[in-house]
């Protein structure tokens, strides 16, 4: 009985010197959660039903972080061919047989309808870990004509669902993990290069709708009524909130419907409306604390995998924020990709705290530091 | 598991870490940039997106104001607002515009009036702007637009005041209309008084009053979403309506005479020579004003136009008529005060007048002549010897110059526009006209109100109304009091100042006064059967004048048809001591202006005495005499 006390007496101890959760992650995250829905609140126009249900999938991603956080990374390691291999034939089998419109492909599955693109923003940056993992490192020439043909083939399917957003988050996944595995900085120039002069080519394999955002993206005046309509109401959002913004629940923009997607992917343009450029630095530096608090234990992992995983994650998270806020300011095209854990939408909420629960994972398995 | 190659765990930490920082130095870069992205947009931009998004949530909605009411000068409604639907359309809302027209054609009728006038506001409105297409819709109409409403987006059948004129075409001419704001009266128009109207006075009082009778708009400022449609009022400036009119017709005077006219073509004015306020102006045919509110339809504008009676054409106000007669009391009154005759020296009338040394003979009206006459004789059987001879005295500069005083040959300055100034004769007239040189024979004629004379009804009343108090000029005026709002006590409008005396010598008029008093009264009078059973004295003269020279080939056609031969004219003031109602008539065809005119002119004198509180009198009747 005294044993028993002393073991759970210990095991509390330890749990405190040694939490499982990196506490300031943990604490961040959550803050952007609450600021997110405070938002979604506001732009749904104070409609709870919405509210409650963008906290119902925050609960949901948050109890899938806990889970995956206990499995320790070894197991995932183990695990990531399968996870991959199994993610891909989704894919697949959701490029030749799925349903839905346009640029967003489900599969039913009778109870959740189900991306598995999503599946792939995390099962992407595993494989690359895992197959750099077992090559020499900096990657040579071989490692990553094998790494690309992994990135490229997904990124290839997602995009030609066609969901460019997703396309990119994933196979900047896989690609920021070769950057942190040491690639040499002149066979990056030299991809850099190949890639800009291939330009031309994928913009004749782009869809009619994709350049049109390119186009529009250029000059949206052209045609304000029809694409330029969302990048014009964005910018107007975003400037008339000024420095310090029109307080919450009182931008016009978003209230009176003239920001288009205004709870998911312009929920950015309504935050920047209503807490003006104090708000939007505020944000940002959140944004930043949480992707250098992840590179941080990134660095403080104990092997390459977890290194390698942890930093692509971090790394991952910050496309979005750049993509999205970029879009919605008027200097990036528009694709379609959230905020991170503020647009409204289920799946992205749910893929991205499980992203977390991975680093979670790495933390409690980190490297003793010598203190 | 395969042999791995030696990793050197160390060695990639350092590496990880070294890339770690790169990385996150670049990210913090591009959050930097991204940054100063919301940096130009929300601080430097600000001021031009702010008032961007103010113009997407705010519009602007002009309230139109209530258009004033008209009233003649005893409280008798001419014009007034009526409740009304229109049809509406919101160009911006539409997806195809022709489509949709074409459409509604078929629902319930477009005229290609309408179309035209609905496409140039298009073009000059705001595409959120609602722009009327169809007017004063029926109730079945409504009802079938109501019925394919979901058909039509952008579209709104839309409650609206519509001017009515109780009165239709008795005061068609005076009171004139007010139609849709076309093209040019858009440019005329200050465009941001008129936002919200849509018509606007197009003749009569309601084109001379506009400014009184419009109002000041108001307008709204309304919050609206992306599909603009209004949430809430933000402010809100009330329009303020335009004034009521009162004019100084009295509809009773106007009334009984356009009835007396009985559809003759000609013109009546009746003055109140103490103010110069006109009682009466009539200008027969005459056209319902109402026809022109909503967009007259092109089957009964053509009809307008077309009549020869010219229905359209103000007669009173810029109709040409040849003064005959009527004129001579002025004649005389230019020998009486020029010094060259006394109202005692006397004329021989033989019957034909000759210039001393020509052939040509200038006839008197009774063969043979009229005998010895004196100035009062000369007026009451309207002897033209007298005239002839008085005319070759004063000598056409003298008598030009001093029949202006009593205002022909100009615009007498009433308060309608468009109107006629008529013709004075006199060297420079002609030469400017013709451009030939004056003819004594033209004096001769011109002193019978002949020859190249024509005169206004308007302009001539208001001589008759300056004589017949002894040359006291008021500007005639159709204005007698406005008010702002219906409960608000009347403002006169102040009155025109008088112009000093034209008669040095108050003699010379009441000899003038005697002769016409004798045309009406007197045993040898044009116009002695007029008087008869009238309370007040009246004094009168009567005119018949050729429609066509003696010599022309029209002349010999119609000779045989008194009535078509003669323009007729009357002009007459009562009480003649001291005149409160001065009037003339003119008829375009009629046997002599005794007998055809000056009934006309009882008939309005008798509806004049119910104003003054006298009972009406048995109308006149019989005949006269030309």
């Amino acid at each position: 009985m005294n044993g028993v006390l002393a073991n759970l007496g210990y095991r509390l101890k330890s749990m405190m010197r040694r939490p499982r959760f990196d506490l300031p992650l943990a604490g961040a995250l959550l803050l952007l959660a609450l600021v997110g829905l405070a938002t979604q609140y506001s732009a749904s126009d104070l409609d709870l039903d919405q509210a409650y249900a963008q906290a119902l999938r925050l609960l949901l991603g948050t109890v899938l972080m806990i889970v995956i956080s206990r499995i320790p990374p070894s197991t995932l390691r183990n695990w990531t061919p399968w996870l991959f291999a199994g993610s891909v034939l989704l894919l697949v089998l959701v490029t030749l047989l799925g349903e839905g419109r346009g640029a967003n492909r489900w599969l039913d599955l009778r109870i959740v309808r189900f991306q598995p693109s999503e599946l792939l923003k995390l099962t992407m940056p595993m494989m690359v870990a895992w197959t750099l993992n077992l090559r020499p490192l900096p990657p040579n020439w071989s490692t990553l004509g094998l790494v690309s043909v992994l990135i490229a083939v997904p990124a290839f399917l997602i995009a030609e669902q066609p969901d460019l957003g997703t396309a990119l988050l994933v196979a900047a996944s896989g690609l920021f993990a070769v950057y942190l595995a040491g690639i040499a900085w002149w066979r990056i120039g030299l991809v850099v290069v190949s890639a800009a002069s291939v330009m031309p080519v994928a913009w004749h394999f782009m869809h009619e709708y994709q350049r049109n955002r390119v186009r529009t993206l250029l000059d949206p005046e052209s045609d304000p009524l029809g694409l330029g309509w969302h990048i014009i109401q964005s910018k107007i959002a975003v400037g008339s909130g000024g420095l310090w913004g029109k307080g919450w629940h009182n931008g016009t923009q978003s209230r009176l419907e003239f920001l288009p997607e205004h709870t998911t992917d312009f929920i950015f343009s309504v935050f920047a409306e209503e807490w003006g450029l104090i708000g939007v630095l505020l944000l940002l530096l959140l944004y930043a604390f949480i992707i250098g608090r992840s590179l941080w234990i990134a660095s403080n992992a104990k092997d390459t995998y977890s290194r390698l995983l942890a930093g692509a994650i971090s790394m991952a998270f910050f496309v979005y924020v750049l993509v999205n806020g970029g879009m919605i300011s008027g200097i990036l095209p528009v694709v379609g990709v959230p905020l991170p854990l503020v647009s409204y939408g289920g799946t992205s909420a749910v893929s991205l705290l499980a992203g977390f629960g991975v680093l979670m994972s790495i933390h409690a398995q980190r490297r003793r530091v010598a203190t | 598991m395969k042999a791995r190659p030696i990793r050197d765990s160390r060695q990639e930490s350092a590496v990880f870490v070294r890339r770690a920082i790169i990385g996150f130095l670049l990210i913090l870069v591009a959050l930097s940039v991204l940054a100063s992205r919301f940096w130009f947009l929300q601080v430097v931009k600000h001021r031009e997106l702010q008032s961007r998004s103010d113009e997407n949530r705010i519009l602007t909605r002009p309230l139109a104001p209530a258009r004033g009411l008209i009233y003649d000068r005893n409280g008798i409604l001419l014009a007034e607002n009526i409740a009304a639907f229109r049809l509406e359309v919101v160009p911006e809302q539409v997806q195809d515009m022709e489509s949709l027209l074409a459409d509604l054609k078929l629902t319930i009728g477009i005229s290609e009036d309408d179309l035209d006038r609905f496409r140039s506001l298009v073009k000059s409105k705001r595409s959120y702007q609602s722009i009327p297409l169809r007017l004063k819709l029926s109730e079945e109409e409504i009802a079938r637009f109501a019925v394919n409403r979901w058909r039509f987006r952008g579209v709104d059948v839309v409650p609206y005041l519509t001017r009515f004129y109780p009165r239709g075409k008795k005061l068609g001419h005076l009171v004139g209309y007010v139609g849709r704001i076309d093209a040019a009266d858009a440019e005329r128009l200050d465009a941001s008084r008129y936002a919200g109207t849509t018509h606007v006075g197009k003749t009569g009082i309601e084109r001379s009053y506009e400014e009184l009778l419009h109002g000041e708009p108001g307008y709204e400022l309304v919050e609206v979403n992306a599909d603009r449609r209004p949430l809430r009022v933000l402010e809100r400036v009330a329009p303020k309506p335009g004034r009521n009119l009162y004019l100084t017709v009295d509809v009773r005077i106007q009334e009984a005479g356009e009835l007396a006219f009985a559809d003759r073509p000609g013109a009546s004015v009746a003055i109140d020579p103490r103010n110069g306020e006109v009682l009466a102006m009539i200008s027969v045919p005459s056209f319902d004003p109402n026809l022109f509110v909503n967009g007259i339809s092109q089957t009964d504008y053509n009809a307008l136009l077309n009549s020869p009676d010219k229905p359209l054409l103000d007669r009173a106000l810029r109709g040409s008529y040849v003064p005959g007669s009527t004129i001579k009391p002025f004649v005389a009154a230019a020998g009486l005060e020029l010094g060259l005759r006394k109202p005692s020296d006397t004329v021989m009338s033989t019957g034909e007048f000759f210039i001393p040394g020509q052939q040509r003979g200038y006839r008197d009206v009774r063969a043979g002549g009229h005998g010895r006459v004196d100035l009062v004789q000369s007026l009451a059987q309207s002897v033209n010897t007298y005239y002839y001879a008085l005319a070759l005295e004063l000598g056409i500069d003298r008598f030009a110059s001093y029949l202006a005083r009593f205002g022909f040959g100009q615009p007498t300055g009433i308060d309608l526009e468009g109107e006629g100034s008529g013709v004075l004769p006199s060297k420079e007239w002609k030469q400017a006209r013709f451009g030939k040189p004056w003819y004594p024979g033209e004096t001769v004629i011109s002193g019978i109100g002949q020859g190249f004379w024509v005169v206004t009804p308007v302009q001539l009343a208001s001589a008759v109304a300056t004589l017949s108090v002894g040359g006291i000029a008021h500007r005639p005026r159709l204005l007698h009091a406005t008010q702002q709002g219906i409960g608000d006590a009347p403002e006169a409008v102040a009155e025109s100042q008088a112009q000093p005396a034209i008669f040095r010598d108050p003699a010379n008029w009441h000899a003038i006064r005697e002769g016409m008093i004798a045309v009406v009264n007197g045993p040898t009078g044009t116009a002695r059967t007029m008087g008869i059973g009238f309370p007040y004295v009246i004094a009168g003269k009567s005119g018949t004048a050729e429609r066509y020279s003696r010599t022309t080939e029209a002349w010999q056609h119609i000779s045989q048809v008194a009535i078509e031969r003669h323009q007729v004219l009357f002009e007459a003031f009562t009480p003649a001591e001291a005149p409160r109602i001065s009037v003339i008539v003119a008829l375009e065809a009629g046997r002599g202006g005794g007998r055809d005119a000056a009934p006309v002119a009882r008939k309005m004198l008798d509806a004049w005495l119910i104003g003054e509180g006298q009972a009406p009198s048995p109308p006149a009747s019989g005949t006269d005499h030309p």
